[in-house]
Formats: structure tokens, sequence, C-alpha cells
């Protein structure tokens, strides 16, 4: 169930735009799909769609294989694709309508559907517009409202959130997270905040390799944490190295440390009794997480 | 098939495209069989309707590779084709959705003309001295010929992405198909060559129906010709090049 990708492969010319891909998404899951841009993610996602055949490799999605039954698979998944084209000439009210029709959905479903996507998408304003004159955001909110009419129960959404402004970021986000309950999502990004908010796991994606695929909490996990310490008067750093747990000491300006202790040990307290047993005043103590993105860069950097 | 039909004829209808073309096929065949005297029925004299199969043709050429020039080529740059292939349709269905609608468009103008052919009816001396066997043919002819030329609007419109290379290509096509072979037999002198070259042309089977008589021969070129012009389309979608 869920999605499964198998040793994917998609050439184009001479070049690997996916290179031995595999990876599994289960059934009711969130998953952040990360890489920079160039990486393969989109037409990872493409070939999951069936809109792109794969050069070698099998996708699965639901048990069924993309390339066998691809019109079964595009019925069960919704995929909001980059550039969330639309037919601009079109009214919102009319597009649903139409796009309805193009999955068959019976006519009492249809109409409580629309209504529906209508409501939840935050439409209702703009329902009788024509689509050509909305706004970025609430394009976005269309191309979802158009995702989500069959229920479907794999979402496929690549950088919905790209081009918006902070404000659209936040709802469209919000938005996401509240329509994918009880589905299957893989979520494509390139905003890392925005993966930690939404997602369990994040797969991260370069050059068409896959470089990392975990749950976002293992992740961090190996984050470096490291403490800075700031002291009014002259220390002398052999005295800091001797603190039980500090692994290094990397001196930063006058009386200025950069500590780094033992994975997952504490040292502030040890820290404060050393200045209290020395006599010293502590004017900063600062613990310094890296970020996801420096592991994003780091790890995306390795494979140059 | 017909989400895609529908879709097609209410952008035809909802932006002028429709409106313009009929209008214009209208105006362009009206000015040429009853004002301009060179062409006019009046000033010739007979009642008969070969201004508009003879001329006609020519102004569908330009129309409705108008008309089929946006439909792939657009969608393709607007990337909404890529959207409809990852919804739960078939290549068939966007072609055939595509090429219905635009014929649609083409037996609408047609069926305008019909009035020319009452008038003449009435204005022939005796009235009703008008060959109707041999006008009916010349619509079956004008309707599969505007069809043909809608499956190689299609065709030229699902080759590139640009709407101006399509619209070239799809003439080009249209007129080698409708006259070039007919030019090409000029070049030889052995009557039984010609008549192979010219059979593979579209003039002579169009011809051939205008004389009354719908050969099942006639039908089956035609329906050849559509279906390889549009099976060509689907393999051309299926590169998916763009």
């Amino acid at each position: 169930m869920g999605i499964k990708v198998n040793n994917l492969t998609k050439i184009f010319g001479h070049q690997f735009a996916v290179d031995n891909v595999s990876f599994n998404v289960q059934s009711n899951e969130i998953v952040g799909f990360l890489g920079p841009n160039g990486a393969g993610k989109s037409t990872t996602m493409k070939i999951i769609t069936g809109f792109l055949p794969p050069s070698k490799g099998k996708v699965f999605v639901e048990n069924y294989s993309v390339s066998d039954s691809p019109l079964q698979i595009k019925k069960i998944i919704g995929y909001l694709s980059e550039n969330n084209p639309l037919y601009e000439d079109m009214y919102v009210n009319e597009y649903l309508r139409w796009v309805s029709n193009i999955y068959k959905l019976p006519s009492m479903v249809k109409k409580n559907r629309i209504v529906e996507m209508i409501g939840l998408c935050g439409l209702q304003n703009e329902q009788h517009k024509k689509i050509g004159r909305l706004s970025k955001g609430y394009r976005q909110r269309v191309g979802l409202a158009q995702v989500l009419l069959h229920d479907p129960k794999v979402l496929i959404l690549d950088e919905p959130t790209s081009g918006l402004d902070p404000n659209q970021l936040a709802e469209i986000r919000g938005l996401i997270k509240d329509i994918s309950q009880n589905k299957t999502v893989l979520f494509s990004s390139h905003i890392l905040q925005e993966v930690e908010a939404l997602c369990d796991r994040v797969i991260i994606i370069d050059k068409g390799k896959i470089v990392a695929n975990d749950l976002i909490r293992e992740l961090k996990s190996k984050i470096n944490k490291y403490l800075i310490v700031e002291f009014a008067s002259e220390v002398i750093e052999d005295d800091l190295k001797k603190i039980d747990g500090v692994v290094e000491v990397i001196a930063k300006g006058k009386y200025k440390f950069q500590l780094r202790s033992e994975q997952g040990v504490e040292i502030q307290h040890k820290l404060a009794q050393f200045a209290t047993d020395k006599n010293l005043t502590l004017i900063e103590m600062k613990l310094v997480e890296n970020s996801l993105e420096s592991i994003f860069s780091q790890l995306t950097k390795e494979q140059k | 098939m017909f989400q895609i039909f529908f879709r097609e004829v209410n952008s035809f209808l909802n932006s002028l495209i429709g409106y313009l073309v009929i209008g214009m096929f209208l105006i362009c065949i009206g000015l040429l069989t009853w004002v301009f005297p060179s062409s006019s029925v009046l000033e010739y004299g007979y009642a008969n309707m070969d201004t508009l199969f003879s001329l006609g043709p020519y102004i569908l050429i330009f129309l409705l590779s108008a008309v089929t020039m946006r439909s792939f080529a657009e969608e393709k740059r607007l990337r909404t084709l890529e959207w409809l292939m990852t919804k739960p349709l078939t290549d068939w269905d966007l072609i055939f959705g595509k090429f219905l609608a635009s014929n649609l468009l083409a037996i609408f103008s047609l069926a305008f003309t019909i009035v020319y052919y009452f008038s003449l009816y009435y204005l022939g001396d005796p009235v009703g001295n008008i060959d109707s066997p041999g006008v009916l043919g010349s619509y079956v002819g004008m309707v599969l010929l505007s069809a043909v030329f809608c499956a190689i609007g299609i065709l030229a419109s699902s080759l590139s992405n640009n709407q101006i290379v399509s619209f070239l290509f799809s003439i080009f096509f249209c007129t080698t198909f409708y006259i070039g072979f007919d030019f090409l037999a000029q070049l030889f002198e052995n009557g039984s060559i010609v008549i192979l070259i010219r059979q593979w042309g579209i003039l002579y089977h169009y011809e051939s129906l205008s004389r009354g008589l719908i050969d099942s021969r006639d039908i089956v070129y035609f329906l050849t010709l559509i279906g390889v012009f549009l099976l060509f389309s689907k393999v051309a979608l299926n590169k998916r090049t763009w």
C-alpha cells in the first residue's frame, strides 16, 4: 500500500535525471521530498503520476503498477504539479464541475464535493470569478480544490507553496495539513521549515540519488550542538577542556569559546559550576543547534 | 472524450474564435458566390454551387488551420496538457475530443450555406433546376475534406508548441494533400501514372463525390487519411518531448 518506488531510473538523453532511486511511502504517511533545484524531484513525481514513463525500475501506487495500469492510478492519485497549470478562461465553479466530470463522479456526489472543496479551500467569494483573474494564492487554492475533488487516496504535491507571500504560505500550509489526514502524501519543497512542520519523514534527493531517508526526529539528532560561552575575564583554555564531557574547545574571541560536548551530554550546569569554582563571571552561555538547513546543504554538497 | 469535446466547444463559444471562424467563412464565401463578378453565380447564369464547392476548401484550409493550431500547441505551452495527462483520460480521448470539436465548428459553418441551395433552387428557371444529388455529394465531400483538414491541423499542433509553426505546417500539409498531388501529376505524361498520383490527393476523391455518386472507395480514402493523421498525432504526443 502507499507508494513503492523500486530502483527507478530516468534518463534524458545521456543525463541521469533519476538514478536508481528506491523508497516507500506508507499509507497515511506524509513524507517530505527535498532537494535542490534540478535534483530529480519533479521527474520522480511525474513518473509516479504516470505522466512520464520510467527508463528502468518499477513504481507501485496502492499495489497498482504505474506502467501496467496507468488509468487506475490516475483515478486514485491527486497530483498538483509545480506550476499548477489552470485553464484561465474558465470560471472557478465551471472548472471544478468540469474536473469532476473527467473523474466521472456521480452527479449527487459531484455537487456535494464541489461545495465541500470550495468551502475547504476558502474559495466561496471567488467561485464566480474567472481563474485568469485570481491572485497566485487563490490559484493555488483552486489547484488544491481540483486535486482533492475525487477524494484521492494518494496526494503528490510538487512544490505547492512556491512563489507565495508569507501570509499565503501559512494559509496554504495549514490547508495542506488539514487535507492530508487519512491520505498518503508525498510533498516536495525546498523550504525546510515547511517540511519540518508538515511531515514526519523526509527523503532528500540530490543529482538523482537519495542522500537521506530518515524520520525528521532522527535527522535532527544527528545535528551538532555546541555551547558558546563568554566570560568577563581571562580563562585558561586547557581548564575548559578538563570539564567532564567537553570534547572540543575553540577560542572565538578574547574571552569567548565554542564548546562541543559528547553526543547527548549536557554540560551547561558543569560549566556554571566551573565558573563559580574559579570565581569567574559568566556573561553569556548560549546553546547553538545546527539547523536542518545545514544538514541539507551538508548532504547535498558532499556529492559534489 | 466528451469532457474534452465539451471543453473545446465551450472555449470556441466563450472566446471569439468560434464566431470569427463561422463569420469569416460566411463573409468570404458569400462575397465570392453572390457579389464578386468573376465568381458570382448571378453573373455566371447557371444554377449551381460550384463557387462554394471549389473555393470553399481554400478558405477552410486557412480557417481550420487557425482553429486547430492552438489545440495541442497552446496546451503544451501552458503545461495544461501535462495536467490533462495525469487525469484518467487516454491520449485518444484528448485527440478525438479536440478533433470532433473543431469538426463541429466546420460543419456548423457549412450548415449555413444550405441557404444557398434553397436560393438557387428557387432562382433556377424552371424552379428546382439544380443538380441536387451533386450538391449532396459535394456536401459530403466538403464535410470529409474539412475533417481531413482538422486531422492535419491536430497533427501539426501536436508536433510543435509554437502556434505559428503549427499553423504553417497545417497549411502546408493541407494544400499538399488537397492540390499538391494534382500539380505533381502534371509532370508526367503517361495517363495511368497521372491517375495513380492524382488518386493520392484529396481533390480527385472530392471531385468524384461532387458528381453525386457516393462511392465507398472515396469514403474509405477520407477515413483512412483521418485515421493516419490522428495516429501520427498520438505518436507525437507519446514522445513527451515538451
